[in-house]
């Protein structure tokens, strides 16, 4: 077996080319010509900086997600732990010294970059608890050292995420490393468990949020509240997703967004600009496009030979799944309003550096399935 | 092999829970496109309202104004082109600049400047900054010569108000102004309509008929953005002019009667007394009604509010005049029909007459001798109307007055400035003074003086109905008006015994007819404008025994305490068509000031009945 394992490491670059997974890249490819064309609507049917800079940054993050994937997953997981804690750092430095945008500190000077390492941690926990359970029997995962070291790991950055503040962001960190702990066999109970205490404790929590965390809430639960106030997003939200009807106002034609009744309408609001747009039907392929995404990704999982990777396409596939989710409850009115984008579509560069991160490992453990992690 | 079976378990237990799992993203993903299935198919149209309702804006333009015509369709109220200048702030590249620019073209003052910037910075720089609203032509000519240099400057021509007859026509028909908050509370037609600058009709005809005439807006649909910027129009939609109104005035004769009464202040009334159609209705001094459309500046209307001669009432049917010596015709046929004299009752006539402790005057004061009926009338004797009065009583006069249009609204409600007068009877005075009446009252009420008061259309609606055999009459100021084709009942007797009227029209003849007659030097000897009338002389104060020793000229006395001179007459006498009622205010006596207008109008009212009655045959022909 070790012997295999060394001739697998020496397949050349043409063959590792040769094994990157062509239909994941495809559909990458084709998230992101929907993503540019909906921002040349929401432009007005020219480009602007929104939709320059995200093709830019789309550019660049899929180069480094292809150096990524051929590069040895062995690498990504022995630095697994040494990228959770630079980010656990980055996170205590932007909470001391990061910029702060509209009454939140989420970013940080990198110099030539701003970087928000919030949205980073999303991939690094799961990186960070799949190696963590990497070696672990499974009998040792219900020990109680172990659930207890891996909720620190999840609870550190979501309470630093937390300060900032940003909820949406830390509930989707926690629920990365969420996911990670029910693929690694976690008791059925304590999910269970957590689940009523969480509920049994909702009006507690709600009470500790913030003014306008709790005015989206209330805004959630009757938008028309406040039509012109608080409800006002999300009613302009679900008229533009409304009016699109089964096949769309078609391109360049959605009203509500040229006529600029749509905040946010680049970052997490792109899907209802393009339901306006695409109707029913294209919000439907848009669907489609990323359950083949994820299909692809648990697919890599489920052929890895490590079960580091396998717990890592497993967890970042449902990942993707659940920010898919979020997002689009949120739009539909089915959620509160949290920012959380909409992965490759919505515009933000951290946020597309991370998934691109996560796709570059995923593919790498495609390209290096048979490599096995001792 | 301890640690492959350990991977073995592993690996089950993950592949486990991605079954799980994956089981759990399908009814997810279920929910998801059960959702926008709801929202994009099912509830489509109800999104599709609202982002229609989003994104489309009407605008509604102000209505066309329907216009006033006269009785030979001259327009006397219509529109006209009127020009505006139009900013929109954020078309224009240096608003400092091309404001100044146009400061001196237009040679703005600096309040009005001053003015214009205020309301600049108080719109949103996609909107309309009107800075004028009526420009003249040479104004509006030197801005378009600089409409190179002038970026979002807008020269518009808009339809306005204008009354081509300027004060001919202004207590007939009102004014338009700007509508105020109380216009749109009251009237919901204005309210429908209302758009800013609208103007509507604030008196006269023009408030009356403001439902007819306002017309329909035009709409404008436009696709507006989230902050309501007019991305591009929709849609235009015409709205209609409002209707066109139609008065029995013909405008010849109400010139007539605006120069007769130029500078003095009086009214003056013509009527057809068959059909009751108002010929002519004038009340002076009038003032131009164009100066309130786009908004009276303060210097002429303090020059109008502040005008002694008090231009703003409309005398005819707003001013209450004691009706003197005009009532006499009333007072007498009162008495013929209730039977208390005869046409030989004669009274001997001393210049006064001591009665219930007091001196009643006659205007002659050595007297007339005896007089009969007829002589009385012909020079409008007192003492012999004291008598009459004296035995008729207060009551049966009140009652004649009032069937004869006396003490009541002449025109039903249809100006809300209408004043109906006072015809006072015993019942009256108890109730509203809470006194008996005296019979010294009775006695003045004769000759018209006390507490007696009618409008110059009432004493031409009583003229009317004398003249035409004494039937009753609607007067109308309105062709074709619906709301007045109620009173069909027409020519319903208002005498008991037509010999009655016979002989006050022949004892109003000879007033104006005969040698001794009051108005005998207004007489027109010609039979075709030949016309009979009643002199009335209206103290507006007591007469002091002084001042009666002093027996002042008019002219000699203040303006204020000059009687009002009063004039009814109707013609031509043969064959009678038209009932008149002249009222100068402060004027002097009714023969020396009234009577004498009297002539000059009956000569163009009889010259022009032939011209009005073909024009009405055309009319019907022309269906």
């Amino acid at each position: 077996m070790y012997i295999h394992n060394r001739l697998e490491n020496k397949i050349n670059f043409f063959k590792k080319i040769k094994q990157l997974d062509f239909i994941l890249l495809l559909c990458i490819l084709f998230l992101g010509i929907l993503s540019f064309a909906t921002m040349y609507s929401i432009d007005g049917g020219q480009i602007l900086f929104y939709t320059k800079s995200h093709f830019i940054k789309f550019l660049i993050f899929s180069v480094l997600m292809l150096v990524i994937s051929l590069i040895n997953i062995r690498l990504w997981f022995s630095l697994s732990y040494l990228v959770y804690f630079i980010l656990v750092l980055m996170l205590i430095w932007t909470i001391n010294f990061g910029i702060t945008v509209s009454g939140s500190q989420r970013w940080m000077d990198l110099y030539f970059v701003n970087i928000q390492p919030s949205e980073l941690m999303k991939i690094a926990i799961i990186l960070c608890l799949a190696k963590y359970f990497h070696r672990m029997r499974l009998e040792n995962v219900n020990s109680f050292y172990s659930i207890i070291t891996s909720l620190i790991i999840i609870f550190v950055p979501m309470s630093l995420v937390i300060i900032q503040p940003d909820l949406g962001t830390s509930i989707l960190i926690s629920i990365s490393g969420i996911i990670v702990l029910w693929f690694v066999g976690l008791n059925h109970k304590y999910f269970f468990y957590s689940f009523l205490i969480s509920v049994v404790s909702l009006p507690f929590i709600i009470s500790f949020l913030k003014p306008y965390q709790k005015l989206r809430i209330l805004t959630f639960l009757n938008p028309d509240r406040d039509p012109l106030g608080a409800g006002y997003q999300i009613i302009q939200s679900k008229i533009a997703v409304g009016s699109g009807g089964l096949t769309g106002k078609g391109f360049l034609k959605g009203t509500q967004s040229y006529l600029e009744f749509l905040p946010e309408k680049h970052t997490d609001f792109i899907f209802t600009i393009f339901s306006e747009e695409f109707g029913f039907l294209g919000s439907l392929l848009l669907l489609l496009v990323y359950v083949v995404v994820i299909y692809r990704v648990i697919w890599i999982g489920t052929i890895s030979r490590s079960y580091f990777a396998k717990i890592f396409c497993y967890s970042f596939g449902s990942a993707i799944f659940v920010f898919v989710t979020i997002n689009m409850f949120m739009v539909l009115g089915m959620l509160p309003i949290v920012g959380s984008p909409l992965p490759i579509m919505s515009y933000g560069g951290s946020s597309m550096l991370a998934t691109m991160i996560g796709f570059g490992i995923v593919m790498s453990a495609k390209v290096h399935n048979h490599q096995s992690i001792a | 092999m301890n640690k492959f079976s350990d991977n073995i378990t592993k690996l089950n237990s993950i592949n486990r829970r991605m079954f799980i799992m994956t089981a759990a993203k399908i009814v997810i993903f279920g929910g998801i496109i059960g959702r926008l299935f709801f929202l994009q198919v099912r509830q489509n149209d109800k999104y599709l309202t609202l982002s229609d309702k989003n994104r489309i804006r009407e605008w509604k333009l102000a209505p066309v104004r329907g216009d006033f015509k006269d009785y030979f369709n001259n327009i006397i109220a219509g529109n006209f082109e009127a020009y505006e200048l139009h900013i929109i702030p954020e078309e224009v590249e240096d608003f400092r600049y091309t404001i100044y620019r146009i400061k001196d073209l237009l040679n703005l003052s600096d309040s009005h400047f001053k003015k214009i910037v205020k309301k600049k910075n108080n719109i949103k720089p996609w909107e309309t900054l009107v800075v004028s609203n009526n420009l003249s032509w040479e104004d509006f000519s030197k801005i378009n010569n600089h409409l190179y240099d002038l970026n979002g400057v807008k020269p518009v021509i808009s339809i306005s108000r204008e009354y081509p007859y300027k004060d001919y026509y202004t207590h007939v028909l009102g004014y338009v102004s700007k509508a105020n908050e109380k216009d749109i509370l009251t009237n919901e037609s204005i309210k429908d309509k209302f758009v800013p600058e609208l103007k509507v009709g604030k008196i006269g005809l023009e408030k009356s008929f403001e439902k007819k005439l306002i017309g329909s807006n035009s709409i404008e649909r436009y696709e507006v953005n989230a902050y309501g910027r007019r991305i591009n129009q929709l849609a235009f939609q015409q709205g209609d002019k409002g209707k066109t109104i139609q008065l029995t005035i013909d405008t010849k004769i109400q010139e007539l009667a605006h120069k007769l009464l130029l500078e003095k202040a009086g009214s003056i009334s013509v009527m057809d007394i068959y059909t009751g159609s108002i010929i002519a209705m004038h009340s002076s001094p009038s003032f131009d009604p164009n100066l309130f459309v786009f908004g009276i500046n303060e210097d002429d209307w303090q020059l109008i509010r502040n005008n002694p001669m008090k231009p703003l009432v409309n005398k005819s049917i707003s001013g209450n005049y004691s009706p003197g010596s005009t009532i006499k015709p009333i007072v007498a046929l009162s008495a013929l029909e209730n039977g208390i004299i005869d046409k030989n009752f004669t009274v001997k006539c001393e210049g006064k007459t001591e009665m219930y402790d007091q001196t009643y005057h006659c205007w002659k004061k050595e007297g007339h001798g005896f007089v009969s009926l007829h002589n009385a009338m012909k020079q409008s004797c007192d003492s012999y109307f004291y008598e009459v009065a004296r035995k008729l009583g207060v009551d049966r006069l009140s009652e004649t007055a009032k069937k004869f249009g006396l003490g009541k609204d002449v025109f039903k409600g249809l100006f809300d400035n209408e004043r109906s007068g006072l015809i006072p009877n015993t019942e009256w005075k108890k109730n509203v003074l809470g006194r008996n009446w005296l019979l010294g009252e009775t006695i003045i009420t004769g000759i018209g003086q006390g507490y007696i008061q009618t409008t110059p259309i009432q004493l031409c609606l009583m003229t009317a109905q004398i003249a035409n055999g004494g039937y009753k009459i609607y007067p109308k100021l309105i062709i074709n008006n619906q709301d007045e084709d109620k009173y069909k009942d027409k020519y319903i007797p208002l005498y008991k015994d037509k010999k009655n009227i016979k002989i006050i029209q022949e004892a109003m003849f000879s007033s104006t007819n005969e040698v001794m007659g009051t108005s005998y030097r207004s007489r027109i000897d010609d039979p075709k404008y030949q016309f009979a009338g009643k002199t009335g002389t209206a103290q507006v104060k007591r007469i002091t025994e002084e001042e009666r020793e002093l027996d002042l000229k008019t002219s000699e006395i203040p303006y204020e305490q000059r009687d009002h001179a009063l004039y009814i007459a109707f013609g031509p006498y043969k064959n009678p068509r038209y009932a008149l009622s002249v009222v100068v205010e402060h004027g002097g006596s009714g023969g020396s000031v009234a009577a004498p207008l009297a002539k000059e109008l009956f000569k163009m009212i009889i010259d022009r009945h032939e011209i009005r009655k073909d024009f009405e045959t055309k009319r019907y022909l022309n269906i």
